[in-house]
């Protein structure tokens, strides 16, 4: 029988682990709510720009109009992985996923490019960070503090830079990883190729395009357009990563605090059956010192 | 008509209307009911909606883009000064 005060000092540990745990729940439980808020107020914005651009595409796919993010014919074959996690643990598998996904892209998709040194990766979140700087990968930068205060104008100053990196030749792929918000349990790993711009319509058939008028002309629509769709696109991804980061927290916090007050009721029992067991024990030396004395 | 304007912040105004005029790249233009289709990028400027019962209602926008498609109007605004 375990003794009584490790029992006690078990006890009182795993009882403070748990208040840890549900208040860690609670803090995720209201940030996700705000989190959830600004994802599912961005997505119609995102879906629609999506909408009028992949219209526009329809319409354009017969014009000769010039697109710089358009894919390039003869390019140096550069790649820029972007990896987006958290700043922060303790939301069970949120971050190994991104982190194995990455790792499985450069040696799966990208072994020639990783061989030549042509693979680069930049991350958003401490934990992508730490761990991709022990592999010894090409890390460029690190954008962890965006989530600081996650703003529209901070994250498409990075998409400007993003976009420009482009232009400028330094990569020919710009590709990001990150975890998708689908509820507060449920997160979507997600790649997502970011540059270049496929102006390829899915289902263009049916979505004929109409005879629009275009004002001030197609160029110039195009050309302002399409950087906006990727500061979207960027700004979409963090935000979906940080609520499902939330999530993931919330989730796995509480699966601690039942796990712990589980602990606490078979502890609970363990440390009665312990101090009855003493109980009876002292019973019997008392009584049957009594009897040694009476006999 | 119908009408949705989004910001990529919140949903600013959706609902019947009569007519909008809109800042478009070449000049503010107002849309009625069975407008062409058109693509137009917007300047900073006013957007004015005459509402079902001709009631005005006024945005300040900071530019954007408006797509109007039988009947349907989306503007999506970069962001509204309120």
């Amino acid at each position: 029988m375990a003794n009584l005060k490790a029992i006690r000092v078990r006890l009182s540990s795993v009882k403070s682990t748990r208040q840890i745990t549900s208040a860690m729940k609670m803090v995720a439980a209201a940030k996700l709510r705000k989190a959830q808020d600004a994802i599912v107020q961005l997505r119609p914005y995102a879906d629609k720009l999506n909408e009028i651009q992949s219209g526009l595409s329809a319409a354009l796919r017969d014009t000769e109009v010039e697109n710089v993010f358009a894919a390039r014919t003869k390019g140096n074959g550069k790649v820029l992985l972007v990896v987006i996690t958290s700043n922060k643990g303790l939301c069970g598998a949120f971050n190994a996923n991104v982190i194995r996904e990455a790792k499985r892209i450069m040696a799966e998709k990208y072994p020639a490019e990783a061989g030549r040194g042509d693979l680069a990766v930049m991350t958003v979140g401490k934990k992508a960070h730490d761990v991709l700087k022990k592999l010894k990968c090409n890390l460029v930068e690190d954008h962890s503090d965006l989530f600081h205060g996650l703003t529209f104008d901070r994250v498409s100053a990075l998409a400007d830079k993003l976009m420009q990196l482009y232009m400028t030749k330094e990569y020919d792929t710009v590709e990001i990883i990150y975890n998708q918000f689908k509820n507060a349990a449920v997160q979507k790993l997600t790649v997502e190729n970011y540059l270049p711009v496929s102006m390829a319509v899915e289902g263009s058939e049916k979505s004929a395009p109409s005879d629009y008028i275009y004002e001030p002309d197609q160029v110039s629509i195009v050309s302002e357009l399409i950087p906006k769709t990727l500061r979207i696109q960027l700004y979409r991804a963090l935000l979906d990563s940080f609520a499902a980061e939330h999530g993931a927290r919330m989730t796995a916090m509480h699966q601690a605090t039942d796990n712990a007050t589980d602990l606490i009721r078979d502890l609970t029992l363990q440390y009665n059956k312990a101090r009855q067991a003493s109980i009876t024990n002292q019973l019997l030396e008392v009584v049957s010192g009594a009897e040694a004395l009476n006999g | 008509m119908k009408i949705e304007i989004i910001t990529p912040d919140r949903k600013i105004y959706t609902g019947e209307i009569r007519s909008v005029r809109v800042p478009g790249r070449k000049g503010s233009f107002q849309v009625l009911k069975d407008h062409a289709p058109i693509i137009s990028t917007l300047d900073a400027g006013p957007v004015i909606i005459a509402d079902d019962q001709g009631t005005e209602v006024r945005f300040e926008i900071t530019g954007g883009v408006i797509e109007v498609k039988r009947n349907r109007i989306i503007l999506l605004a970069d962001s509204v000064v309120q």
